[in-house]
């Protein structure tokens, strides 16, 4: 059975009920992991409030952090910041320069841009080529779909048709996420999935983009998180008293 | 199709889901579609919809597009998909007895 993914709930933080609803909702529609996005400045107490709500609807949450950076070296300084911090690094792409970075860097996970200014989504072959080369997945948020009509519908989905050819050009992982403030706009998976015939995903890739690609991301992000995690495929395997007897078994063969 | 609002009448519920397919895909995608409402179920707050099965997806995509039901906000969900309506409602059957079981089994 397919475990799916919600990786962006983004209720306000102040707004405790809203938040606790959102989460009961996506158990409700059949979500097993959703990741709430969190604000910088109350990281630690959020993460864990919300790690305890979702405990008692079963499900599984993982901490993202959405970051505006202004300049590159904003970016730069909030990455070194919270990397080790949160599970899943998303970054709202507003500048050329920024997007650029972003598509670069191995810190971060997500790109995302904005959905109501087209001429904000850098999303070209030249970002493509960076963000398959770094393993950075390309976002997409549903709620602004169901939430806008007309003109702005209509410019956003052409856009993303356009992205879409563009990262399957590439290689470039997607992500579909809700991107919900509210409860009102949030659907169930298999509704999701159906969506992504507007922008020319067929079922089958919109199934993996609520499912697979954003499962294998927090797992490899858990991995790395973890205290055996030294560096690119080196971890530790045994500590302390295990790790001589090992190496007694080791030098006796 | 599962509707989030109280107080949705069948008429309601058929314009809502018209007005969706309308904005989306226009009025030539729309007549594509062979739209029927061949039941409401007001206590379940349950539609059964026929359409034509070559303009499926357009149905689909369009159902969770729908964010007000007679001017009152609401969310309609897709609950089942089948090509007959005896195999759809014989599913509709199982998936309520499965309900009815893993209540019964928390309590």
């Amino acid at each position: 059975m397919k475990v799916f993914v919600d990786l962006h709930l983004c209720p306000n933080p102040q707004d405790l009920d809203m938040t606790r609803q959102m989460i009961e909702k996506s158990a409700e529609l059949g979500y097993k992991i959703v990741g709430v996005s969190l604000s910088p400045k109350y990281l630690q107490s959020e993460i864990e409030r919300i790690r305890k709500i979702c405990s008692e609807v079963d499900l599984d949450f993982v901490s993202r952090i959405d970051l505006e950076p202004l300049n590159t070296m904003d970016l730069l300084k909030s990455l070194s910041l919270f990397r080790r911090k949160v599970e899943i690094i998303s970054v709202k792409c507003n500048s050329k320069s920024v997007a650029r970075q972003a598509a670069k860097d191995r810190r971060v996970d997500i790109l995302s841009f904005s959905h109501l200014d087209m001429r904000k989504r850098f999303f070209d072959s030249a970002e493509a080529e960076l963000a398959a080369s770094a393993s950075a997945s390309l976002e997409f948020d549903l709620a602004p779909l169901i939430s806008l009509y007309g003109f702005q519908r209509i410019r956003l989905l052409s856009k993303m048709r356009i992205e879409v050819l563009t990262a399957k050009k590439y290689g470039v992982p997607i992500i579909l996420s809700s991107g919900a403030d509210d409860v009102r706009f949030l659907r169930k998976p298999g509704d999701y999935a159906s969506l992504g015939y507007l922008f020319g995903l067929d079922i089958g890739d919109a199934k993996k983009a609520l499912s697979e690609i954003p499962k294998e991301m927090i797992e490899r992000n858990r991995r790395k998180l973890s205290l055996n995690y030294v560096a690119p495929g080196i971890y530790i395997v045994r500590r302390g008293k295990d790790c001589i007897e090992g190496l007694d078994d080791a030098t006796s063969q | 199709m599962n509707i989030n609002n109280n107080q949705a009448s069948k008429k309601d519920v058929f314009n809502a889901i018209w007005d969706s397919i309308l904005r989306l895909f226009g009025e030539y995608g729309a007549s594509k579609t062979d739209l029927r409402l061949i039941d409401y179920d007001l206590e379940n707050k349950r539609a059964i919809l026929r359409c034509s099965h070559e303009a499926l997806p357009l149905v689909k995509a369009s159902i969770p597009c729908i964010t007000r039901i007679g001017g009152r906000p609401a969310a309609a969900h897709i609950e089942l998909v089948s090509g007959t309506l005896k195999s759809l409602r014989k599913k509709l059957l199982y998936m309520q007895k499965d309900q009815k079981n893993a209540l019964k089994r928390e309590d």
